[in-house]
């Protein structure tokens, strides 16, 4: 790596000062463990990092039993899943986190970062959707809020423009009998990349579903919303049948590549089943079930 | 060229002082610039967990880490774990179980491992090997690793009873 500077700002203004400012190229960092990486091998290239980790915003926890939960930008996982509240209220966000790399890779890496990161197969963001997170994106023209549906646009890109940063994530208070799930499949048992990933929240009330919300990892570009998947058991009966037909929209809206992790075909078939999977465990916790 | 950054942090107790380059990780820091050599380098991307050290209570991959972010904090590499002279258990059912055999892996594996015990101290082998699924070893073939840590882990029960 070549010679880089590092500044900490304590504040959001002080960031946004910075690189609006700075006459070379700002490297945002979290915790690290996607940025280094890239500034390494050279498939980034900064003068400056700006570790954003001391500015106590982007690392604060914020939840409130009538509004939900502000997570700030660069939050370490094991923070989130360690927290009581999460692990109360948001069972699919402990889901994630506490599958992204392994116990030194949670003792830094943010759900922020993850999502800027904007990998396909970026284990986070398909719960981020289901949940209806917000994205607060601040910026020299102050902030403004993305659904975080459309924030990543490409592999490795995201709607940030020039200047602006992710400030915190917001999850809105899920509503009651609800429920929420994320599960990703990879060959090994863990510390490996999603060959397909699925993330769902619903919501139930007298066995039938009030809502549901459907997203994919490592099937697209992005990761993908399939709002049909969830329309279509808006009002249905909870049974099997219901749930394999939500499966299968979900299989084919799915739109993967074939590479060394697995077949285009095999990755459909996935979305498929983790779909069906993680329905029942979300339904499951609905009612209460811990599991 | 422009100047270093002089960081003052506590790595196993003792209050240290070092310069270093921003674009320096803290594993560089620990091997090249302090010569405590006791913590690895493996594959310098944070998949191998042979550089992992407790970074103010947190085990971290330090090649993940970098140097100037130490500033202010408390480090325990492995340099730190025995008391004096005296093994730390864990160092010692290591050697006694031969839960190594080229050795690059065994600091990161015992910073990792007294981290849980300090933190759990009866873990299940399920969480035990969760728990040391960032530290790989290409010799033992785990077995041995967990068995170790196992037995200290048992070894306190008992000693409590």
């Amino acid at each position: 790596m070549k010679w880089v500077d590092y500044e900490s700002p304590e504040s959001v203004e002080g960031v946004i000062e910075l690189l609006t400012d700075s006459s070379g190229h700002c490297k945002i960092m979290a915790g690290g463990t996607d940025a280094l990486v890239q500034l390494r091998v050279g498939r980034s290239d900064a003068d400056v990092i700006v570790d954003i980790k001391k500015i106590p915003e982007l690392m604060e926890i914020k939840f409130d039993s009538s509004t939900g939960l502000t997570l700030g930008a660069a939050v370490p996982c094991h923070q989130i899943y360690e927290n009581t509240a999460i692990q109360n209220v948001f069972p699919g966000l402990v889901d994630s986190t506490s599958l992204i790399g392994g116990t030194q890779i949670q003792g830094r890496a943010s759900v922020g970062g993850n999502l800027c990161n904007a990998a396909p197969s970026a284990d986070a963001i398909p719960i981020l959707i289901a949940y209806e997170v917000t994205c607060l994106i601040a910026g020299p023209e102050g902030r403004r809020s993305v659904a975080v549906e459309d924030f990543c646009t490409g592999p490795g890109k995201n709607i940030l423009g020039k200047n602006e940063i992710l400030a915190s994530l917001h999850f809105p208070l899920p509503e009651k009998n609800s429920g929420a799930c994320y599960l990703r499949f990879i060959p090994r048992n863990e510390m490996d990349i999603a060959v397909a990933g699925v993330g769902v929240k619903v919501v139930v009330e007298n066995d039938t579903f009030k809502s549901a919300r459907v997203a994919l990892a490592s099937v697209a570009p992005t990761p993908l919303f399939v709002r049909e998947a969830g329309e279509i058991l808006t009002g249905q009966s909870v049974n099997d049948a219901n749930i394999n037909e939500a499966a299968r929209i979900a299989k084919s809206a799915a739109k993967p590549i074939t590479d060394m992790r697995g077949t285009a075909e095999y990755r459909k078939h996935l979305c498929e089943v983790l779909t069906r999977r993680s329905l029942q465990t979300a339904i499951a916790r609905a009612r209460g079930d811990q599991s | 060229m422009p100047s270093k950054t002089r960081v003052v942090t506590t790595i196993n107790g003792e209050e240290t002082e070092f310069l270093c380059e921003p674009r320096q990780s803290l594993l560089e820091c620990l091997r090249d610039v302090l010569g405590l050599t006791g913590t690895k380098e493996g594959c310098n991307d944070g998949n191998c967990g042979a550089c992992t050290v407790m970074l103010d209570g947190r085990i971290v991959t330090s090649c993940l880490v970098l140097g100037v972010e130490a500033q202010g904090s408390q480090i325990i590499t492995v340099e730190g774990i025995a008391a004096g002279q005296e093994l730390d258990p864990l160092q010692q059912a290591f050697l006694e179980g031969a839960a190594l055999q080229c050795g690059i892996c065994t600091p990161g594996f015992l910073v990792a491992a007294k981290a849980l015990l300090d933190r759990e101290p009866n873990p299940s082998e399920e969480r035990i090997r969760f728990w040391l699924a960032n530290n790989l070893c290409r010799c033992t073939g785990y077995d041995k690793i967990i068995r170790s840590i196992q037995k200290v882990a048992a070894d306190r029960q008992e000693a409590n009873t």
